[in-house]
């Protein structure tokens, strides 16, 4: 009865500080807390769990097991987590993300083989709980890979219809499994369990690279419901209370994320971006040209300019250039130049993502500044020095009806006195579209390494 | 629908819990500035490792002599712990950025 009341308190407690550590992450200033206020209550739960947690009045056994158990997640875990670059953050999360999504499906999988023949509710629960943890396990690796470059991009148009007949098998599989348990047996926990890691493959393959945080964030969210849904099976408060915060918060995270794109999420999930459209708005671009800047043009622009703005994008995370770009904009300050970074909202393959890396340089946070309150500073700014970024400052997205990333709003780079583009080449963008920019007249391009360019740049500023 | 009037007033208490819990969680995440959605998604993503209590609880209440189900809550505890700690740490790592400016 004690022990009941005890876990009971513990639970609300732990369920509290996932609530509270939420909210303080939401804010820039509470957000250090937050984490380790929702990492405390993690830390009850998990004790009370295993402490007073009890099943028709059997203690927890096994204790030897589990906390080997813990031991070997906690050291794999940290270490990776310790050990990881803050380029990679996107895909670190993505694998987190991807175990917890295999946890969730083991703990289903256990479930029936211990109880075969139990109610249709608890079967349901069971088999729904299977389906999602394991898309988001196989869907998470995915993602994680093509983050890490290790998968290419597909684009195979009937992977699409495939998918939806995926889908439609595994929910009859579940109705089976449900209403008639005797046609499958027990194999049909290992049949669902199949057929669901194959469909999280094939959901997140054709997904163009770009979309990948999208794709996080949403697989996130069904982490977070196949956590609740093991909350209802064992009328567990903590796990059902964290678990559909994380779910209903990933969803709003992802369609905010959507938002910034000016993109449906079913157009995301469909993966038009990167398709065969782009082809409509790559026509115009045959015989235009582009004009090249030597390193020390470009240093005497950049050092003879009252604001330089400094638009950074995924290619500055590729050259880990964050600590050379904080040097270039000290060197600029120091010469009397007015420097700032306008953050395109989704930047980089996750929201954020630039703000992460910059402050990892140490730039002062009021340097970086919004994509809202940057355009309309464009038409002062003498130089901007497109750092890696492409898609975000593409002005087909205003105005150009054809182009797959018509409507996403930009940073307006071509309304600054000057553009000049640092790029390893002229490819294309995530969105697979050539950008028009390139070919404005008031911007020029300095092919090279972000870094390499950077430094260079640095040394001839100084030299002035 | 007397299926459903069973399952309604069997599990009340949990609706009422996951219907708040939704409300919550979009009031909670509303109006963030972009320069956290990382380590929100992040800080989010280690909460629900708390799927982690019911790899315990399969693991803690599996026979002795069921090696498969041993084995699987060995493996469910080792991902879950994955899933929290890791979590918990990277979205420490990515905060700890932002302390280090404000001196």
């Amino acid at each position: 009865m004690h022990k009941d009341l005890f876990l009971g308190i513990i639970y609300l407690l732990g369920s509290l500080a996932f609530i509270v550590g939420l909210k303080r992450l939401s804010s820039p200033k509470t957000a250090r807390t937050g984490n380790l206020v929702a990492a405390a209550g993690m830390l009850l739960a998990i004790i009370g769990t295993i402490v007073l947690h009890e099943k028709d009045g059997q203690p927890i056994g096994n204790i030897v097991f589990i906390l080997a158990a813990m031991a070997v997640g906690t050291g794999i875990g940290w270490y990776m987590a310790i050990r990881v670059k803050m380029t990679k953050m996107p895909e670190m999360v993505s694998f987190f993300n991807g175990m917890g999504g295999a946890c969730a499906a083991v703990i289903s999988i256990v479930e029936f083989n211990t109880h075969p023949h139990s109610e249709t509710g608890f079967l349901v629960v069971v088999f729904a709980g299977l389906m999602i943890g394991s898309v988001s396990f196989s869907g998470s690796l995915i993602a994680y890979a093509k983050l890490a470059e290790k998968i290419k991009d597909i684009f195979v148009s009937w992977l699409q219809i495939m998918n939806l007949f995926i889908v439609a098998g595994i929910i009859a599989l579940i109705v089976v499994g449900v209403m008639k348990p005797e046609m499958l047996g027990h194999s049909i926990i290992w049949i669902i369990f199949g057929v669901s890691l194959v469909y999280g493959v094939l959901f997140v393959l054709p997904i163009g690279g770009a979309d990948m945080p999208v794709v996080i964030s949403l697989l996130n969210s069904f982490t977070g419901v196949a956590a609740a849904l093991g909350g209802f099976l064992y009328g567990n408060e903590v796990m059902l209370t964290g678990g559909i915060l994380v779910g209903s918060a990933g969803t709003i995270l992802t369609v905010d994320m959507c938002r910034a794109m000016n993109r449906p999420l079913s157009n995301v999930l469909i993966g038009a971006f990167g398709g065969g459209k782009g082809g409509a708005a790559q026509g115009s671009d045959g015989d235009q040209v582009v004009k090249e800047i030597s390193i020390t043009d470009a240093a005497i622009l950049c050092r003879y300019a009252q604001k330089v703005s400094i638009i950074p994008g995924y290619g500055l995370a590729v050259a880990q250039a964050q600590h050379v770009c904080h040097e270039f904009e000290k060197i600029l300050e120091e010469k009397g130049v007015t420097v700032n970074f306008p953050i395109h909202p989704v930047a980089g393959r996750m929201p954020g993502h630039m703000n992460v890396l910059l402050a990892e340089a140490d730039v002062p946070y009021p340097k970086l500044i919004e994509m809202d309150d940057a355009n309309p500073q464009m038409p002062n700014t003498d130089v901007v020095l497109v750092l890696g970024a492409n898609d975000v400052v593409n002005p087909a997205a205003e105005n150009d009806p054809s182009s797959p990333i018509y409507g996403m709003p930009i940073i307006q780079a071509e309304k600054a006195k000057n553009v000049i583009v640092i790029k390893r080449s002229m490819s294309k963008g995530y969105a697979g579209i050539q950008n028009q920019l390139f070919f404005r007249k008031n911007t020029r391009m300095l092919f090279g390494d972000a870094k390499d360019a950077l430094e260079k740049l640095i040394a001839a500023v100084k030299d002035m | 629908m007397e299926l459903f009037a069973e399952f309604f007033l069997e599990n009340q208490k949990f609706i009422y819990v996951i219907i708040l819990s939704v409300l919550l969680g979009v009031e909670v995440i509303s109006n963030v500035p972009a320069v956290l959605h990382t380590p929100l998604m992040s800080g989010a993503n280690a909460i629900h490792g708390v799927v982690i209590i019911g790899a315990i609880i399969v693991m803690g209440h599996a026979p002795s002599d069921d090696y498969l189900a041993l084995g699987l809550g060995f493996v469910a505890v080792v991902l879950g712990t994955l899933n929290v700690v890791g979590g918990f740490v990277v979205t420490n790592r990515m905060l700890e950025m932002f302390k280090k400016k404000d001196k």
